[in-house]
């Protein structure tokens, strides 16, 4: 029984971990390419959800999802194409203050679009009961959904960094923007397109775990929270680490409410984070070197 | 050069008695309240803007210093301690008129902590906290810095929201009016509105004064310093870490002090304030007014505080305040009060095409 | 003879002329009915279809020509659920809109900051919000619509002892309403012999509960109890039946809205929970004394915001329309309306029939609730 506990346990905390890791990626991928935190990432992934609930209403489940990703990305670009491109050379706290505004109207305007209701999209597979038992631990499909997806994202964007062409630039971008754009890398259009990705990542992410939890107006603050933990726990920049990362965190989490009253597990994540940052801010996986060295 | 600061001190208390005339003269004297809780949101604003427009830190974190100095006085003064009168430590301090007798709601007698000694302990515990928290803190820049301050603003967050005894989500109410000097009283009836105010605005006052002398002395010179070049600096021989600290500790209680104050104006307290969204007010608030400007952040706040708390954004307050912030930073990332109109038109024109060898 | 009465004839001819100048003057301005409402934020859930029912209600009333000739104006402030906001804008009702009566507060939390402010105002203060303080100690111009949590607690506990279960796992969410609810439970639950093996606060804003699931899996119970009025309760639901628990499930009456069965789709099937009446007027037998208000409310509410009604929203209506009836009854007058109010009884409302005295501002009793369940993803009468 103690064995079957344990391992529900981890299951749960893999279930709270990709959901955390897919919003880290998000994360990494806008911070490798332009040096800025993006506190609007979690609102991307509620967008997703949002408007594919919306969407599912008159389209078949694919499509919508489909559909959704590419709104995201959109608002992704014109997020980017509006505030971010005029500043020149900003300082950090102009770029996460401005963020954090661009969070803020984004919530509010989810809010004036959809009210304050609750939604989520059908499971993909099965209903709200359905669960696969494994020697005794419970597991819904729509989690192996969410880990698939979570696998998928990273295996594709690796790829893309890899062997495609825009993708090579855009680490050029990110390792040295001077140099990229002697070269004649478009650096202002490799900007807009980490935001485009970053965009549609969170937006999947909303759709896939839409089922599990619910979408509302008010639900990315928190998220890119823990998203932004999960993404300095791994390493900023770091992708594999952010996903490592979130499964560390969503593991202990659910194992904090084995011990301790559930009201306080989110000062597990928050006591995690600033353990990290006194630390080891380059974070688990992370170079130092290369931290202290993004710093400037 | 000192003069000038006492000038404008002057001012600030002539226009603020000015105002509360004409209020009352024109029977609008209910803006008072408003007023009230503007100035004590200004003190914690001001104390931001130390830390972050001089020392050019970031702190994410003013309101859970507001919210523990807020709580402790809250939950100090509402404790009811009676059942333990035979316990030799409490006897003591009811002998020693640190715990009072007070009416409860229930039409008994409780015994509770006095408000004067609420107060140094609310202090106490932010100074302590503040320095804790800041050794490690202070250590990180840029990004790191601001999250580790969100970290600990949302910790406070977590702890009032989860703790029973602190209310949990309801908060704190029933706190009793605080007497700070015979006849002056901080507390919300009706009769006791234009002292409420004066207490406020004084503590405004006291506080710009203080802040223009230390940013005009050695150590002001040493937080500019720090915010210019650290390293720089630190090869000046500026002890960097501790004069952050300072300042950090500064900031804090300035929170705290206003926290105090305005729980016992309203009575009570809730986890809101304690908020995320709560503590980029602040920033905001302090980036509108100009980083390195005390007048301005004293400015920015008074009208944008003032305004949300009459509700004139009605359900929009956030978006507002988002909106105010993006614009500010886009367009007047000095400030409001540093917009050179001219210049900005022309920097408009500018970034709608990129410049040469601008990457 | 004549010159004694031309004098006093003179006098009254003038002050009636002048009583008719003045009436229709007086018989113009609007009644002003304030109302502090969570209408964004984390009790928007709440506070929106509060706003929503008592803009339809003013609305309607005002078509039929208000109250006494006079139209009702209501001003609606929206205090995003934090206390500071509730007792700034209370005081700005109270002393610069001089409103008649305040509707609200949404949430307990912000009833007992502005509790205070509106009886030092002598303002009437009719609060959406659940907790017992807010009545008790009672306070002269405060009141209270919603149903008592102790009543809700003990119909859940009769009905598991119907049932024969006695060990339950409790999960309670961390707000007001929440705590509230745990406080009752923990209570009550000696006395009917329930004992609780698990009791567990999660919260409110949590995206998956499968680890507290988990742990009351492992505390072996007979049945679950879970306690919450926000969205996140449509979780707990769904990871119970993950696991593969299918133990009876009980919530409360903040289940009393027919988005949190859908969230939780076929996991909400055979919950059971005490609530008003109003989510299933159109079940009710002809007789039921509360069917055609209920009905009325729900059909006019449907169709002007294309939403299903709440419970949360019926507070509000009853806040209004008790408030209304007063007015009709003693003109506005705000010590005798206070007085009407206080000694009102018999008033159908959407959360029971009303029954106030000067002891009881609350006025509802424990058959203002009836023990429901979900079928076929809708709300149905238990054993009916």
């Amino acid at each position: 029984m103690l064995v079957e506990l344990f391992f529900q346990y981890l299951v749960a905390g893999l279930t709270y971990g990709t959901i955390y890791a897919v919003v880290g990626i998000g994360f990494n991928i806008i911070y490798n390419t332009t040096g800025i935190i993006n506190f609007a990432q979690g609102e991307f992934v509620m967008l997703g959800g949002m408007t594919a609930v919306t969407l599912s209403r008159f389209l078949p489940l694919p499509a919508a999802i489909g559909g959704a990703v590419l709104a995201a990305m959109a608002a992704g670009a014109l997020i980017e194409v509006t505030f971010i491109r005029w500043l020149s050379r900003p300082s950090v706290l102009r770029m996460i203050i401005i963020t954090i505004g661009i969070s803020i109207l984004v919530r509010e305007g989810a809010l004036l679009a959809w009210g304050e209701g609750v939604r989520s999209l059908p499971y993909f597979t099965g209903d709200e009961m359905t669960s696969l038992s494994v020697r005794g631990v419970h597991v819904s499909p729509q989690v192996l959904w969410a880990l698939a997806t979570c696998l998928a994202v990273v295996l594709v964007l690796g790829a893309f960094f890899r062997f495609t062409l825009l993708g090579r630039e855009m680490r050029a971008c990110a390792s040295n923007r001077v140099a990229a754009s002697l070269c004649g890398i478009p650096t202002r259009n490799m900007v807009t397109l980490s935001f485009v990705l970053s965009a549609g990542i969170g937006a999947l992410a909303g759709c896939v775990v839409s089922p599990i939890t619910y979408t509302q107006y008010g639900m990315g603050a928190g998220l890119a929270i823990k998203g932004f933990t999960v993404a300095i726990l791994g390493g900023l920049g770091n992708s594999p680490g952010a996903v490592a990362g979130g499964f560390i965190l969503g593991v202990l989490e659910s194992f904090s409410i084995w011990v301790m009253p559930t009201a306080y597990k989110d000062a597990i994540s928050i006591s995690l984070l600033l353990a990290i940052l006194f630390l080891r801010p380059s974070g688990l996986f992370g170079d130092r070197e290369a931290a202290r060295l993004k710093e400037h | 050069m000192g003069r000038a600061r006492y000038a404008q001190v002057a001012i600030l208390v002539g226009v603020a008695v000015a105002l509360q005339l004409l209020a009352q003269a024109g029977g609008k004297g209910f803006y008072l309240t408003q007023l009230t809780m503007t100035a004590y949101y200004t003190a914690a604003a001001l104390g931001l803007c130390l830390f972050m427009g001089y020392a050019g830190q970031i702190s994410l974190g003013q309101a859970g210093f507001f919210a523990v100095g807020g709580y402790t006085s809250a939950y100090l003064t509402t404790l009811d301690l009676t059942a333990r009168r035979g316990e030799a430590l409490v006897g003591l301090l009811a002998r020693a008129q640190v715990l009072v007798a007070r009416p409860d709601p229930y039409g008994g007698e409780a015994l509770s902590v006095h408000p004067w000694a609420a107060f140094a302990c609310a202090v106490a515990l932010t100074l302590a906290l503040a320095y804790a928290v800041g050794v490690p803190v202070l250590r990180l820049k840029g990004h790191y810095l601001a999250m580790a301050t969100l970290g600990v603003g949302t910790i406070v967050y977590s702890v009032v929201l989860g703790t029973q005894r602190f209310g949990a989500a309801d908060g704190l109410s029933g706190v009793p009016p605080f007497r700070l000097l015979p006849g002056v009283t901080v507390g919300g009836s009706a009769a006791l509105r234009v002292q409420n105010y004066y207490v406020a605005w004084g503590l405004v006052a006291v506080s710009m004064l203080l802040f223009l002398n230390l940013v005009h002395s050695r150590v002001g010179r040493a937080l500019r310093a720090i915010h210019g070049a650290e390293d720089a600096a630190s090869a000046m021989g500026v002890h960097t870490a501790r004069v952050k600290l300072h300042a950090f500790a500064l900031s804090a209680t300035m929170a705290a002090v206003a926290g105090v104050l305005l729980t016992h104006f309203n009575g009570g307290i809730g986890p809101s304030e304690s908020s995320i969204m709560k503590s980029v007010r602040y920033v905001a608030i302090v980036a509108v007014g100009g980083m390195g400007s005390l007048w301005g952040t004293l400015a920015a706040s008074a009208v944008l505080n003032f305004l949300s708390l009459r509700g004139t954004f009605g359900t929009l307050d956030d978006a507002v305040f988002a909106a105010v912030l993006i614009l500010v930073m886009l367009f007047a990332p000095d400030g409001i009060l540093a917009v050179d109109v001219r210049s900005a038109l022309q920097a408009l024109s500018r970034r709608a095409r990129p410049s040469k060898g601008e990457v | 003879m004549m010159e004694r009465t031309k004098t006093p004839m003179l006098a009254s001819i003038t002050a009636l002329a002048l009583a008719a100048s003045a009436a229709p003057a007086l018989a113009d301005e609007p009644i002003k009915v304030g109302a502090l409402l969570a209408v964004t934020g984390p009790a928007s859930f709440l506070g929106a279809p509060e706003a929503r029912t008592l803009e339809m209600l003013a609305e309607e009333l005002n078509a039929q020509g208000g109250i006494g000739g006079r139209k009702i104006q209501l001003v609606v402030k929206d205090t995003g659920g934090s206390p500071e906001k509730a007792i700034s804008f209370a005081k700005q009702l109270i002393d610069e809109e001089k409103v008649f009566a305040i509707v609200g507060p949404s949430t307990s939390g912000e009833t007992m900051a502005v509790k205070s402010v509106a009886e030092e105002g002598r303002t009437i203060l009719l609060s959406c919000a659940a907790a017992e303080v807010i009545v008790n100690p009672v306070a002269r111009y405060v009141f209270k619509t919603p149903q008592k949590d102790s009543h809700a607690v003990v119909k859940i506990f009769q009905q598991m002892r119907k049932t024969g279960l006695t060990r339950i796992g409790v999960l309670t969410s961390n707000t007001g309403f929440g705590k509230a609810g745990k406080e009752q439970i923990e209570k009550l639950a000696p006395e009917h012999g329930i004992q609780i093996a698990l009791n567990e606060v999660y919260d409110k804003a949590a995206t998956d509960l499968t680890a507290e699931a988990t742990k009351l899996k492992g505390a072996n119970v007979q049945a679950v109890l879970n306690w919450s009025i926000e969205p996140a309760q449509s979780i707990v639901l769904k990871n119970v039946r993950q696991l593969g628990l299918a133990i009876p499930i009980f919530q409360s009456h903040g289940f009393a809205n027919i988005q949190y069965v859908k969230a939780a789709g076929a996991a909400a099937e055979g919950v059971v929970f005490p609530a008003g009446r109003l989510i299933v007027a159109d079940l009710l037998p002809d007789k039921d004394p509360q069917k055609p208000v209920l009905v009325s409310y729900k059909k006019a509410y449907e169709a002007r915001y294309k939403e299903d009604v709440s419970a949360f929203g019926g507070h509000a209506w009853d806040a209004f329309q008790i408030l209304a009836r007063a007015l009709r009854e003693a003109g506005p007058d705000r010590e005798k309306v206070r007085s009407t109010i206080e000694t009102m009884r018999g008033f159908v409302g959407t959360a029971g029939t009303f029954d106030f005295s000067p002891a009881d501002h609350n006025g509802l009793g424990i058959d203002a609730f009836e023990m429901l369940t979900v079928k076929d993803g809708k709300f149905a009468i238990l054993g009916k």
